[in-house]
This record gives C-alpha cells, sequence and structure tokens, in this order.
C-alpha cells in the first residue's frame, strides 16, 4: 500500500475549525459568484450599467478576483492563528 | 501573411528548451526515490509551489485562448477568466488542506485513504488517465498551431518537438523538474504579460492604430444606388444583387484587377458598402485569402475603434491612460468587431467577415457570445451549467492536485494555494486589457483568434514578440509536463503498484513512472498529430466537465458525508464520467463536428455540468447508503 503523505505530518488540533471556516467562506463566495452569474443569465443589460465610470460587469469581475484574495488573505490569517493557538 | 518567422524568436525558444533540458538533466541526478520523482521530495517551498501552481493551471487556453476570446467576443471571453479563478476558491477552502492530510503521491490516494479498495483505485486511475488526455491533446493541438508561426515548422513537427522536450524533463526528474520549469515559467509569464498590458496602456486608444510602424488599413466605405452603380467609377461589378452573394446581402467587385467583397446595408437612396475579408475555398481544396495567396499580405490583421470617447468628447487618440481610463474609454467609444458568414458558389466557398461596429457598453458585459440576451430556458441553461463547470473543475483537475503534495505542510499547502490565487486573479485581469488591446489595436488575424496576445506584442516590436511567443510555448511545455507527471502517476502508482500490487522496490517506482511518462508522452504525440484542426475548447470543455463531474464529488463527499462509502466512491466516479461524456457526445457542437445539423442533435445544450455533476452525487450518495454495511464490516469488505 502506498497510502499516506509523502511527508511526515504532526497532529493538527486546528484542523475542525479550518474546516468549519473553510465551508463558510466557500458558502459566502459561492453566492456572490452565483449571484452574477444569475444575473447575466437573467437580465444581462443590468450587467451594462455604468457604476464609477465601469460597466456594472466590469466592476463585478474585478469584484469576484478581488474579494476571492481578500478571503484568501483573511482565511490564511484565521487559520495561522488558530494553528498558532491551538497547536503550541 | 500576418507573421513571418523571427531569428530572435527561434533563439530564444532554443534557448529556452535548452535551459529546462539542462535544469532537468541537473535535477535527475538528484532525484532517485519515489517520494522525489512523485512529489519533489515533498520539500518545495510554498511560495514557490505557488507560482508553479499558476504555471501549471496558465495553460495555452488561459493565454492564447482567453486573449484571443476577449479580442473577439469582449466580456464573454473574461467570463471564463472569471470561471476559472472561481474555481481556486473551492480548491483553498475545501480541498488543499485534505489534499495535503490524505494523499501521498496522486489524487487517486486520496480518495482511497479511508478505504484501501480496488475500485476506487481502479476508477479514480481511469478518471486521472481520461482528464490528463482530454487536457493533453489540446495543448499539442497548440503546440503545433504555434510553431507554424514561431518557427515556421509544420504541426507535426511542433507536436513532436513538444512531446519530446517534455518528456524528458518528465522522465529525467519527474515533479522535481516539472516544479521548476513551471516556476520559471510562471514568473516570466507574468512579468512578460505585465510588461504587454504597461506597453499597451502607455499606447492608449487611437482611431487608426499603429501596427509595428505600419499604417492600420484605412476602411473606405463606398455608396451605391439602387441599380448598384458603384460611387468609385473605379470599380465593377463581379457578383451582384441576384448571386449567392447578393442574396446574403454582399456584392462581389473589382479594380485595377483585383477582386473585393462588400457588405450592402440599404439606405433611401441605394446602398452603404462596407469593405470585408474573406477566405475562398476552390473546388480543388486551395484557399485564396482576399483573393491571394496567403503569405501575400493581402490578408491584413483588423480590430479598430471607430468612434472614440473620452471624457464626453470624441477625439482620435487619448495618449497613455491608466487602467480604468483605458476600460472608461472604450465602454464609451464604438469598437468595430468582425461578423462571419458563409456563402457558397457553385463549387466555392467564401467565408466572409464583415464589419460589425458595436458600442463599448456592449462589449464589456456579456451576451456577445454567449447567448443571455432574450435567450431561452436552455440557452440560459447550457450559460449557467458552463459558469458551474469552471467553478467546480478547477479543484478536481489531477495534475493541480497533485501538486499539494510536493510541500511539507498543510499550512504550507493553504499559502502556497493563496499564492496561486494571487498570481492567476492578476494574470487574469491582465487578460482583459491584452484581449481589448488586440481587439482595438489592428492585430487580429480573424482566421485564428488564439494569436492575438503574441500579434499585439509582435505591435510593438519583433523583440517582445519574440519573448511573448517562446513564453506562449512555454505555457504549453509546462502544462504538458504536469498532465504527464500526473497521468504516469496514474499508471505506475495507482494502476501498477496499488491496483496490480506489483511488489516493486523504490527504484523500480521510479523507473516505472519514468517508462510510463514516455508511453503517455508517444500517445499524447500520436494525439495531438490525429487532432489536428480540431477545436481544441471542445476537449478543455470535456476535461473540466469529466474532472468537475467524476472527481470534485467524490472529493467533497469524502470530506464532509461520514457516510460515504468506497462503492459509493467509485459509483459517483463511474456515473460521473459516463453522463459527462456521454451528454458530450450527444450535444449540438458536436453533432456539428460529426458533420450533422446541430439542431438534429438528441440534446440542446453543449455544457453537461449541470446534470451530470447533481447525477454523480446522487449515484454516490444511493450506493453509499446501500453499502453501509461494508463500513460495519470493516476494509476487509471495501478491498473485495
Amino acid at each position: 500500500m502506498g497510502h499516506g503523505p509523502a511527508v511526515k505530518l504532526g497532529k493538527d488540533e486546528a484542523a475542525a475549525y479550518k474546516t468549519k471556516l473553510g465551508v463558510k467562506m466557500f458558502i459566502g463566495y459561492t453566492i456572490v459568484y452565483f449571484t452574477f452569474i444569475i444575473i447575466n443569465a437573467t437580465n444581462p443589460k443590468a450587467m451594462e450599467a455604468t457604476i464609477m465610470g465601469q460597466t456594472a460587469a466590469v466592476l463585478w469581475g474585478f469584484g469576484l478576483i478581488s474579494l476571492a484574495l481578500i478571503q484568501a488573505v483573511i482565511y490564511n490569517h484565521l487559520c495561522t492563528k488558530a494553528e498558532s493557538d491551538m497547536n503550541s | 501573411m500576418i507573421y513571418a518567422q523571427s531569428p530572435l524568436a527561434i533563439g530564444l525558444f532554443i534557448t529556452f528548451v535548452a535551459f529546462v533540458l539542462g535544469l532537468s538533466f541537473y535535477l535527475g541526478r538528484r532525484t532517485s526515490s519515489a517520494s522525489g520523482y512523485y512529489a519533489a521530495g515533498g520539500n518545495v517551498h510554498w511560495f514557490t509551489n505557488g507560482i508553479a501552481f499558476a504555471g501549471d493551471y496558465l495553460s495555452a487556453a488561459s493565454f492564447l485562448g482567453i486573449c484571443g476570446m476577449i479580442a473577439t467576443s469582449g466580456f464573454d471571453g473574461w467570463m471564463y477568466s472569471i470561471g476559472y479563478l472561481a474555481g481556486w476558491v473551492v480548491a483553498l477552502f475545501l480541498v488543499a488542506e485534505p489534499m495535503k492530510r490524505l494523499g501521498k503521491y496522486t489524487f487517486t490516494d486520496a480518495l482511497d485513504s479511508k478505504f484501501n479498495s480496488k475500485s476506487i483505485q481502479l476508477t479514480a486511475a481511469i478518471s486521472t488517465l481520461l482528464v490528463s488526455v482530454f487536457y493533453l491533446i489540446p495543448q499539442m493541438v497548440g503546440a503545433g498551431v504555434l510553431v507554424q508561426p514561431l518557427l515556421g515548422l509544420p504541426h507535426w513537427v511542433g507536436v513532436c518537438i513538444v512531446g519530446v522536450v517534455v518528456t524528458i524533463i518528465v522522465a529525467t526528474a519527474g515533479m522535481a523538474s516539472t516544479t521548476y520549469v513551471q516556476f520559471f515559467k510562471g514568473s516570466l509569464l507574468l512579468i512578460m504579460s505585465t510588461v504587454l498590458v504597461i506597453l499597451v496602456l502607455s499606447r492608449g486608444l487611437s482611431t487608426t492604430p499603429e501596427n509595428n510602424g505600419v499604417a492600420y488599413h484605412d476602411f473606405k466605405p463606398l455608396t451605391a444606388t439602387a441599380a448598384l452603380e458603384i460611387s468609385d467609377p473605379g470599380y465593377t461589378v463581379v457578383a451582384g444583387l441576384d448571386s449567392a452573394f447578393g442574396q446574403a446581402n454582399f456584392v462581389k467587385l473589382a479594380k485595377d484587377g483585383k477582386e473585393s467583397i462588400w457588405k450592402l446595408s440599404q439606405t433611401e437612396a441605394g446602398y452603404n458598402l462596407e469593405q470585408t475579408l474573406y477566405v475562398t475555398t476552390k473546388a480543388d481544396g486551395t484557399k485564396l485569402y482576399n483573393g491571394a495567396a496567403k503569405d501575400s499580405g493581402e490578408f491584413f490583421p483588423v480590430g479598430h475603434v471607430k468612434e472614440l470617447r473620452m471624457d464626453g468628447k470624441e477625439v482620435i487618440t487619448t495618449g497613455a491612460v491608466g487602467p480604468f481610463a483605458y476600460l472608461s474609454a472604450i465602454k464609451d467609444s464604438t469598437i468595430v468587431l468582425w461578423g462571419k458568414t458563409y456563402i457558397v458558389e457553385g463549387q466555392e466557398k467564401t467565408e466572409v467577415f464583415f464589419q460589425k461596429p458595436t458600442p463599448g457598453s456592449r462589449i464589456l458585459r456579456p451576451g456577445l457570445k454567449f447567448k443571455v440576451d432574450n435567450a431561452t430556458p436552455t440557452e440560459t441553461f447550457n450559460f449557467v451549467s458552463l459558469m458551474l463547470a469552471l467553478f467546480c473543475g478547477t479543484a478536481a483537475l489531477p495534475h493541480i492536485l497533485i501538486r499539494y503534495y510536493t510541500v511539507p505542510s498543510q499550512a504550507a499547502a493553504r499559502k502556497s494555494t493563496i499564492v496561486a490565487i494571487a498570481a492567476i486573479g492578476f494574470f487574469y485581469i491582465l487578460t482583459l486589457f491584452m484581449g481589448v488591446g488586440a481587439m482595438t489595436n489592428g492585430v487580429i488575424n480573424l482566421t485564428d483568434n488564439n494569436m492575438s496576445a503574441p500579434l499585439l506584442a509582435l505591435s510593438f516590436g519583433v523583440v517582445l514578440f519574440s519573448i511573448i511567443s517562446s513564453l506562449a510555448f512555454a505555457t504549453v511545455l509546462g502544462t504538458v509536463s504536469g498532465l504527464i507527471v500526473a497521468a504516469s502517476g496514474a499508471v505506475a502508482h495507482d494502476l501498477m503498484d496499488n491496483y496490480f500490487n506489483m511488489k516493486m522496490s523504490d527504484h523500480g517506482k521510479v523507473r516505472a513512472g519514468k517508462i510510463s511518462a514516455v508511453v503517455v508522452g508517444v500517445i499524447a504525440i500520436y494525439l495531438g498529430i490525429m487532432f489536428e484542426g480540431m477545436n481544441v475548447s471542445f476537449l478543455v470543455g470535456w476535461a473540466f466537465a469529466v474532472a468537475a463531474s467524476a472527481n470534485l464529488p467524490a472529493i467533497l463527499m469524502l470530506l464532509f458525508w461520514s457516510k460515504t462509502t468506497a462503492r459509493g466512491i467509485s459509483a459517483s466516479i463511474i456515473v460521473g464520467i459516463v453522463s459527462s461524456l456521454g451528454l458530450i457526445l450527444i450535444s449540438p457542437d458536436m453533432w456539428a463536428l460529426y458533420g450533422l445539423l446541430p439542431a438534429d442533435a438528441p440534446i440542446s445544450f453543449n455544457s453537461p455540468a449541470a446534470i451530470s455533476i447533481p447525477l454523480s452525487i446522487i449515484a454516490l450518495v444511493v450506493i453509499s447508503l446501500l453499502t453501509q454495511k461494508d463500513i460495519n464490516r470493516g476494509h476487509d469488505v471495501e478491498t473485495a
């Protein structure tokens, strides 16, 4: 059998916390992503509206890319803190 | 001819290939264990791995395909960027750390970590092979497409070059060489794409874009009376209103012995005529581009702003602008996009490209490629299903998942995913500017929009073109090497080692992996040559649909549903593969590929994910509930 990690991993007491946090963050992003998709699918003209000099579609696009990164940084910060607190 | 071979491009290409081969041989001397071969020893730094993720993920489809699609279809092309990036959210929040915790060398290891099940080992390995091969084919075909303008070599030579180089990269040092090649390529791609976008913004927008010192084609409109008397008396009518051209609202004219095709639009006084570009396929199969041979230069690149507006005023040039001012000017202006139609007359088929002036605000929102305006329920379903496949596919691609085994810890897996999100997100923002830049800088080759980004670089000089073209080739090299590692791992580790239980020493496992890499490389070369000319987006779509349907439900249910059984996982993988592939094979797009009428296809949508993913989940739930006794009996039953 060739299972188990390629390198030895210590026990991670923060795993459950990180899993719950990940699911919450995933649900949040998914709601925003599919809201964007549904608006595009049902009312694409709304995406042509000008907001701050750009079309709404461009702002949504930049927003979704930025949101992914912002959520990722927050997630990493909270996970690192939890690992530090729970695994010490 | 729109592009010609450049000695500089050839030199850069050879230098790059020599560098990656040298790196591979250097790392190969240090790679003797299975852990070193399949997982780069599990000691790659998270930042290196994050950029290597970007190198793996930003394939020819991302760099060439998305830029080309934005250049011709506007925001709809960028929807792919948004969907592809969103997929990384699934990878980070749900998959990254568990994959690192559960697996060893392959995606199958993680799925099978709780069960030791022969059925999982077999089905997951088959799924890995299928997805990897479907992803390999378009990369190899893309290599063939790219090598023609870059090196002046035929398609099959390009496929062979990539196949041989990549097989050497993988067979020498496996994941170790692949990782550092990806890191190198990913870094260069980000840097040079940034340079290209800065140059685009510095140039700004103009109604007469200059292309590397060559003035843009002057589209002079003509008028005609209702009896088709042309305003310029030098023109004579070759095919008028009663011809096949006339019935399609076109007219064929001749001046000074040169034929041209013009689009008619009716006015009160008669007609306005606008120039088109066209490709004529003769009865014997020869092609003429604007009535002349391909390399005559008659078939010129296109893409320009018709009416340029900035800050509410009509201008002829904007000068250097910032990124948001650039997009804002595009939004307020009118851009000439290009429509396409076919006219058949006797034994000749003519592909006509005609001007479609389009408001920028319409270009910078969805609807030019995807049918979302006044869409039928099926069209809406098709769009949502595609976006679902992009969202779910990334976190289930085997060549992406195996990269989690190259880092030393779960925290490193997480951090490398965040670096990947930053790098890939930044690159996808750049694709919008590169695509729109190509759209408005007179560089689009209407017969092959995949070359839009390299040709945009060419408009700034041959040096940048050479670098960008070599990088485009490197994207293919990098992605193919990752795919071959994943496929060889499925054969050598999942099937030979685990499923068939072949007793091998650590050294033997490495040798099996290398032999598998060579075999997969040969198969990839063969398929790349066989599929020449095929629309590569079909095959990328297949890979995402199969990965999203077969792999992701299995991964997520294993992690988040305690009643999941081995048989449930196997059933989910089988149902995901069969349903996604089956639906693709009977889709309208495939019907067209078979030479049949798309309307006659048994189903009316092309993207299967919204059906095949739920089917895969249902299969897993039902079979798991029916086989709960397996869990109670323990692992012995699972392995039966």
